[in-house]
């Protein structure tokens, strides 16, 4: 167990040992709630209100409720399926992509970030169904036999073509999810003492008993499903920016859509990621499974794909210009100098200068600013998706139809009702779920060590057991590229 | 001993057969049909399973019967009609005049129940075409605000008890007066006169709201007719004769005659305006300048002195003076002003040319109204000397200027009877002792004569909603006459029919609507003499101006106010302003900069010692000095469409060499308040947008006309070549039918008829000022009005594209305007139809673009991808949504919805809808040919809006078709002036329009 690498720096910070790990993520599992997420539930529950409320006011009356109006179709809803959807990219990302690259240090952080993914996909499917006239039909979207004769979906929609993208996305997302999950429910389920926890941890582990075979099949379905969402990751967000490059619409119909979008949605993902990894490891003290090295990490990734989407903005730019088409003009310097200026350069901002100040080391090994940089890359690429969705929309072709967009009130509160859904989800995953996987970070708990041997530690309460592979000397070569 | 007597049973045990023995013993028959089908071979034996379907289908039978049956509340015909088969719609012949514009209509009717007024094609007047106000009037029929009994002071009274009172009151009444708009019925005037006989010589006192009375005086009591046609130099000071002046329907159609052009026929008229208000006249005008009102009367003189070889005013006016010298007895002057003085010197010009398009002789009777008389009239009211006064169709409290007197007499009860014929207890109405409701001229017999020599006639085509009396009864009724009015009026026009073989002439005059010869009285000279030129130029210049003048106009939708509680005209927009529900300050730009006020700023207008409150809509185009305020609005007993919507203007008109000026000085005062005005457009330039429309001079077009249409190229390898032929999609092969449509924008006038005419084919919902507001209004046609701007697109290189681009979004002070109906394109190669996941929009094997409401989800995605915004959505149940009550009534109470169209859904929430160019129509006209075993005729199937076009500026047809009409326009002017909107991204429409030529020099619209 005890290997001090000579180059990397540790994953896992702390000296920890197997039982510790164990020990730190099941105990907010097994603690009763703390204050401070009770607090953060509440706050969750009474956004969820406001949700249900703005639902409520949407289906009883209609989209009237909304400040939509005929020419702006598409604004806010749409705005948050894209965000939401975006948001939910990093999950898939860390957990597939970085699996397949072999970055070990995804190991502590995926969990929480599988779960953002199928919360925000979660959150993002609620719009396609609440944004359409008549929800009650929504299932008329997908191809099922019917009774109206030969009628059938029209596979020429881009619409269509999300809705297969995200219900693929989604369910692919949640056995990943769940198959990560199993093993260390069967932690928890072991150590229950509550007779509820331990029916209802027995159930949600499917009967692991850790033997060869259940890891081996384990090992063997994780890859493949980091296979599977691998393109998931491209598709996904690429489709979705199909709903706007393949239309007519100055300033959607755009080439570039699909990895701008791409890269958009890794961006704020990770921004998503990062905001809430900063609040988990300090309201659940884990700071030492996401180390400042983590976040360093994710703040590289955020400065790398905001880069790209600045690159894009200005790449959408010159090809409006290099066209010559009047329309598609027109489109991008009503976007910059327009009535929605402010959005318009609000998103610069946010997305293409904020990201540049992960140039400076300071700035990515410091904690606050990190924060506020998520958080402003949140903001930022929620308003992309809006200069997108609204300024092409208000002034299209006809100047005759040209409209403002200005929400309303239900507007606000389903998207802040979304929110609320999505953290009173995620509070609920962090304090029943175990929000690490104890796992894999055991797995790279020995990649590296920072503060000498683990077994004998300098915490007292630890007992000194050596905990190494019988028959495999200490200081043995580790071959550091094991798939794990 | 004798045998007792035996009993047989039956025939069976007389005759003792031996299947009789075998069964006598036995207690039950044994024919019960119940044994197991299986193990029998017995054919006859109905198996057991038989027995239980048939006791079970008798249980059910028996259970289904004591079910109570669905109540439904059609009620079927006892002793149906011979002419009315349900689904098939009846057309009758009938006449819409209300004292503003003539119309000879064609009611069409459902199950006896009229549900849309479509152009009477017969009459040599209107031609087949209708104004707005004339197509919405159906839905007046309809109002639930009128009154619906008789009733003394409010309160419902019994007919035969009212007009008892109204005999006794009327016989020692003393003076009595009726007060009426102008009355065009040669027969109702007759009525009148009896009555007025009758009762001691009852004064008839005609006003009108909009008053030609300077214009009678100016010509000895006479209106004169126009044809526009008839003047190839027109010159306008304030006359909005294509909207609202007399007769706007036939001038309409007239002046655009010499407005289209083609092929063979490259010449057209030249329209000068002279106006402070921007008209719809105004804005189709050539040659346009704004003017003071007081200014108007300036220029009227100097256009008479250089016509009379005096000095040559400088500008416009000297153009026009130049135009009008050279066209001589083609030239024609008209004015819109109330003013005797400047009415006799534009008569006077246009003696001077001779002009052929002013008919003094068989002349108009559309205004009648003689303010002076109404003047004194309100004054004898106020001092007490009149007995008895009967208002008829007349709500002078409301909208004469000196109707706040009029309410204090009638409140203080200085008129000893009141009696009101207005349709509703309105503002005189509701002030009056009797209400004697009147028809609907949809429930009336009626004739008319709106010009000399020209006939027409009103019948009833449904039997009265309520119960209400015709008024002429009513008036025959308290004149003692026994005779209905519908007999009185066959009588009268047996004067004009002759008695000979009148029944069947009769017949037929009922039958078209219309009729030649006259009924009224050649007109006399009845006023005072008009003035001389020389006096007239006098008063003229004695007329004082300075200040900020106002000037009232009329607007197209709601006019005179009288038609107020009607939806479809409120939600109407302005063709200029396209604002909805409402009036509000017109200002030019410039003052409202001076003065700091953005649009929506409500400001006090005072004159007069009175003021109206009303938000400032900027309008390029409005004379620098001035300000405009329609009439018609203000009303508080109209109903609750109407009621508190704007403010009543008329009291800050006055009265001015015994006419009603509508002009006066005022003084404007910022409230600080904002009231935000409902427009259906709020970007008023085209931003240089070629591809979406296009104009050209006259000149250009005489030229070479293969250029006056720039078509977009699309480079390829093999060179440039038109969009259409580079495409990634298969196109549709129309084996049948290829409908499509043409729409000259030369001819449209941007009246918004059509507009209407969509509504009530359509059954498109009324929405409401909020929801305007919202930019959420539900027309399928639009008139897309669009002003120049004096930024234009070569000020790139100098100014820059920004601060271009910035400055083209202003129009200029006084811009050009043009005019594009706008509705869905039918595109053959449709983004909506690709975009739609659930196929619930798709193209038909006739070229249409079909909606599938039941299918539709409501995604809105169809809507986004609609380079055009012609898809409308539902977003709220405007037929159930408490919210709409007020605006969209008719769809809520059972009353209201006889005016639906049945062939067409009303949508439900949460789908969308547009255009379907008419489909019901389509396939109407197609089974129709079918039944007959032919082909559909071209011009047989129209869409609703080319029927109502004033100026058939919409041609409708199949393009399938070689000879239709639309295949051999398209033909003629392919290459010339027919182009697409955006053909670049070659969605491929089935509309095509034709490039407007402006007989200007230059054009200033997209350079």
């Amino acid at each position: 167990m005890q290997h001090v690498s000579p180059v990397r720096e540790p994953l896992v910070t702390g000296g920890k040992t197997y039982h510790d790990v164990t020990q730190d993520v099941c105990r907010q599992v097994e603690a009763a709630p703390n204050i401070r997420w009770m607090g953060a539930l509440s706050v969750a529950l009474l956004l969820l209100g406001v949700f249900f409320y703005s639902v409520y006011r949407t289906l009883w009356y209609g989209i009237g409720e909304w400040g939509l109006n005929k020419t702006v179709g598409w604004a806010w809803d749409i705005t948050n399926f894209v965000w939401w959807v975006g948001i939910g990219h990093a999950g898939t990302l860390i957990s597939a992509v970085l699996l397949l690259f072999r970055q070990k240090w995804r190991t502590s952080i995926n969990r929480a970030a599988e779960a953002m993914t199928i919360f925000a996909v979660i959150c993002a499917a609620m719009f396609p169904v609440l944004h359409m006239g008549r929800p009650w039909l929504a299932y008329w979207v997908f191809p099922l036999q019917n009774t109206f004769g030969s009628l059938w979906v029209n596979f020429n929609s881009p619409l269509l073509w999300d809705v297969f993208a995200i219900s693929t996305y989604f369910s692919v997302s949640l056995v990943f999810w769940y198959t990560g999950l199993v093993p260390d429910f069967a932690t928890i389920r072991d150590r229950a003492k509550g007779p509820i926890a331990k029916v209802a941890y027995s159930l949600l582990s499917f009967g692991w008993k850790g033997s060869a075979k259940h890891w081996s099949r384990y090992e063997t379905v994780s890859l493949i499903l980091a296979g599977v969402s691998t393109p998931l990751v491209l598709s996904v967000h690429t489709i979705v920016s199909m709903d706007f490059a393949t239309s007519v619409v100055p300033g959607w119909h755009t080439t570039i859509f699909p990895p701008y979008f791409v890269a958009g949605a890794i961006f704020s993902g990770f921004a998503m990621v990062l905001t809430l990894m900063l609040i988990t490891r300090v309201v659940f003290k884990l700071e030492d499974y996401i180390t400042i090295e983590h976040i360093a990490l994710m703040n590289k990734i955020m400065m790398i794909t905001g880069s790209i989407v600045g690159v894009a903005y200005i790449t959408e730019f010159f090809i409006a210009w290099y066209s010559q088409v009047e329309f598609e003009q027109y489109a991008f310097i009503n976007r910059a100098t327009g009535p929605y200026w402010w959005a318009y350069w609000s998103m610069m901002t946010c997305n293409v200068i904020t990201p540049q100040l992960v140039w400076f080391r300071r700035v990515r090994y410091s904690i606050p600013l990190t924060f506020i940089l998520s958080i402003i890359v949140n903001i930022g690429m929620w308003f992309e998706r809006f200069v997108i969705i609204v300024t092409s929309l208000h002034r299209d072709y006809l100047p005759s139809s040209w409209a403002m967009f200005s929400p309303t009130i239900i507007d606000i509160g389903i998207y802040v009702g979304t929110i609320g859904l999505f953290f009173t989800l995620f509070l609920l995953f962090a304090k029943f779920f175990p929000v690490i996987n104890m796992a894999e970070v055991k797995s790279v708990l020995k990649y590296t060590v920072d503060n000498g041997p683990t077994y004998t530690g300098h915490d007292p309460h630890h007992s000194p057991q050596p905990a190494t592979t019988h028959g495999v000397p200490v200081t043995a070569s580790v071959n550091y590229d094991k798939h794990d | 001993m004798q045998d007792s007597p035996k009993y047989w049973k039956g025939i069976e045990e007389l005759e003792s057969s031996p299947e009789f023995v075998k069964n006598a013993l036995s207690e039950f028959a044994d024919f019960m049909p119940v044994k197991e089908s299986h193990g029998t071979s017995d054919a006859t034996v109905a198996p057991r399973r038989d027995f239980l379907k048939l006791m079970g289908f008798g249980l059910a039978a028996a259970t289904l019967a004591s079910c109570e049956a669905p109540i439904k509340k059609a009620i079927p015909y006892l002793n149906k009609p011979e002419e009315v088969d349900p689904g098939i719609a009846n057309f009758y012949a009938s006449t819409f005049f209300n004292g503003q514009d003539y119309n000879s209509v064609l009611v069409k009717t459902r199950e006896g129940r009229p549900i849309k007024l479509e152009g009477n094609p017969e009459s040599p007047i209107t031609r087949g075409g209708l104004s707005a106000r004339a197509q919405a009037a159906v839905l007046s029929l309809y109002d639930g605000a009128r009154l619906q009994h008789f009733a003394k002071n409010g309160a419902k009274v019994d007919k035969d008890q009212l007009d008892q009172e109204v005999r006794n009151a009327l016989a020692g009444a003393g003076r009595v007066a009726i007060v009426s708009p102008t009355i065009i019925s040669p027969s109702t005037k007759k009525v009148i006169a009896e009555f007025a006989a009758r009762f001691g010589g009852a004064e008839h006192v005609m006003y009108d709201v909009n008053s030609a009375s300077g214009l009678l005086r100016a010509n000895g009591g006479v209106l004169p007719a126009y044809d526009f046609s008839k003047a190839d130099v027109i010159v306008s000071f304030g006359a909005d004769f294509l909207g609202t002046w007399l007769s706007p329907v036939e001038f309409a159609r007239q002046y655009v005659e010499n407005r289209k052009v083609s092929s063979t026929k490259r010449t057209m008229s030249k329209h000068f305006q002279f106006e402070t208000n921007m008209s719809l006249t105004g804005s189709n005008a050539d040659v346009r300048e704004p003017m003071k009102p007081s200014a108007l009367g300036e220029a009227v003189v100097s256009l008479y002195n250089a016509l009379l070889g005096g000095a040559k005013p400088a500008g416009k006016l000297g153009m026009a003076a130049a135009a009008l010298q050279s066209a001589g007895s083609r030239g024609l002057v008209v004015s819109g002003s109330n003013d005797p003085a400047i009415q006799t010197l534009v008569t006077a010009i246009n003696q001077r040319l001779g002009s052929g398009a002013v008919d003094t002789a068989n002349p108009s009777f559309v205004r009648q109204g003689d303010d002076a008389r109404m003047a004194r009239l309100v004054k004898d009211i106020a001092a007490g000397q009149i007995g008895a006064v009967i208002f008829y169709h007349a709500n002078p409290v409301f909208d004469h200027p000196m109707g706040a007197d009029l309410k204090a007499a009638l409140t203080a009860k200085k008129v000893k009877t009141t009696i009101s014929l207005n349709d509703r207890l309105d503002e005189t109405g509701s002030l009056c002792t009797y209400a004697a409701p009147d028809h609907h001229f949809l429930e009336s017999w009626n004739d008319f004569e709106p010009k000399r020599g020209y006939l027409s006639l009103a019948q009833p085509v449904i039997t009265p909603l309520f119960a209400t009396r015709q008024a002429q009864d009513s008036l025959l009724t308290w004149a003692g006459n026994p005779t209905t009015y519908y007999n009185y009026l066959r009588q009268q026009w047996q004067g004009v029919l002759g008695a000979g073989n009148f029944a069947k002439a009769w017949d037929k005059a009922v039958h078209d609507g219309v009729a030649r010869g006259s009924a009224l009285p050649a007109p006399a000279a009845q006023l005072e003499p008009a003035m001389d030129a020389n006096s007239a130029m006098a008063a003229i210049k004695g007329a004082k101006s300075g200040g900020i003048e106002l000037a009232i106009y009329e607007k197209i939708g709601v006019g005179n106010g009288a038609d107020a509680n009607n939806p479809w005209l409120q939600e109407l927009p302005d063709p200029v302003t396209k604002a909805t529900w409402g009036n509000y300050v017109t200002v030019p730009r410039a003052y409202a900069v001076e003065q700091k006020w953005e649009q929506g700023d409500v400001v006090t207008v005072t004159a007069n010692g009175k003021s109206v409150s009303l938000p400032v809509l900027i309008q390029p185009g409005q004379a620098a000095g001035t300000i405009g305020i329609a009439l018609g609005y203000g009303r508080s007993a109209a109903g609750k469409v109407a009621n508190e919507l704007g403010e009543n203007v008329l009291p800050l008109a006055v009265m001015r060499n015994g006419a009603i000026s509508y002009t006066n000085t005022v003084q404007l005062n910022a409230t600080g308040t904002q009231s935000p005005i409902a427009q259906t457009q709020t970007h008023h330039t085209i931003m240089d947008r070629k591809p979406v429309v296009q104009e050209a001079t006259l000149a250009q077009y005489r030229e070479n006309p293969k250029e006056v249409t720039e078509y977009e190229k699309i480079s390829t390898p093999d060179g440039l070549e038109k969009p259409s032929k580079v495409s990634l999609w298969q196109d549709y092969e129309y084996k049948n039918h290829h409908w499509g449509m043409a729409i000259d924008l030369n001819s449209c006038i941007g009246c918004g008829s059509c507009v209407v005419g969509c509504q009530a084919e359509n059954n498109v919902a009324v929405v409401g000022k909020q929801e305007v507001i919202n930019r959420r209004e539900m027309h399928w046609m639009r008139i897309d009005r669009y002003y120049s701007s004096a930024a234009h697109k070569e000020d790139f290189e100098e100014k820059g594209k920004l601060a271009t681009y910035a400055a083209m979004e202003d129009p200029s002070e006084n811009p050009s305007v043009i005019f594009q109906p706008m509705m869905c394109q039918h595109c053959n190669h449709a983004p909506c139809e690709t975009v739609c996941p659930v196929l619930a929009t798709t193209h038909s094997s006739e070229g249409l673009n079909q909606m599938t409401y039941n299918r539709c989800v409501g995604t809105r995605y169809c809507a986004n991808n609609c380079p055009y915004k012609v898809r409308r959505f539902n977003w709220f149940s405007y037929y159930s949504n408490e919210k709409f009550e007020t605006v969209n009534g008719h769809m809520f109470t059972d009353l209201g919805r006889m005016v639906l169209n049945p062939d067409v859904t009303v949508r439900a929430r949460g789908v969308m809808e547009k255009c379907s160019l008419c489909v019901q129509r389509i396939q109407l006209g197609k089974l129709e040919a079918k039944k007959q075993k032919r082909r559909p005729k071209d011009g047989e199937i129209v869409s609703a809006c080319a029927q109502s076009c004033p100026t058939q500026a919409i041609v409708f047809g199949d393009m399938r078709d070689s000879e239709s009409r639309i295949s051999q326009l398209l033909r003629r002017e392919d290459g010339e002036r027919a182009f697409h909107v955006l053909d670049a991204i070659n969605v491929q429409p089935n509309i095509t329009y034709l490039t407007k030529i402006r007989n200007t020099d230059k054009s200033d619209f997209n350079a």
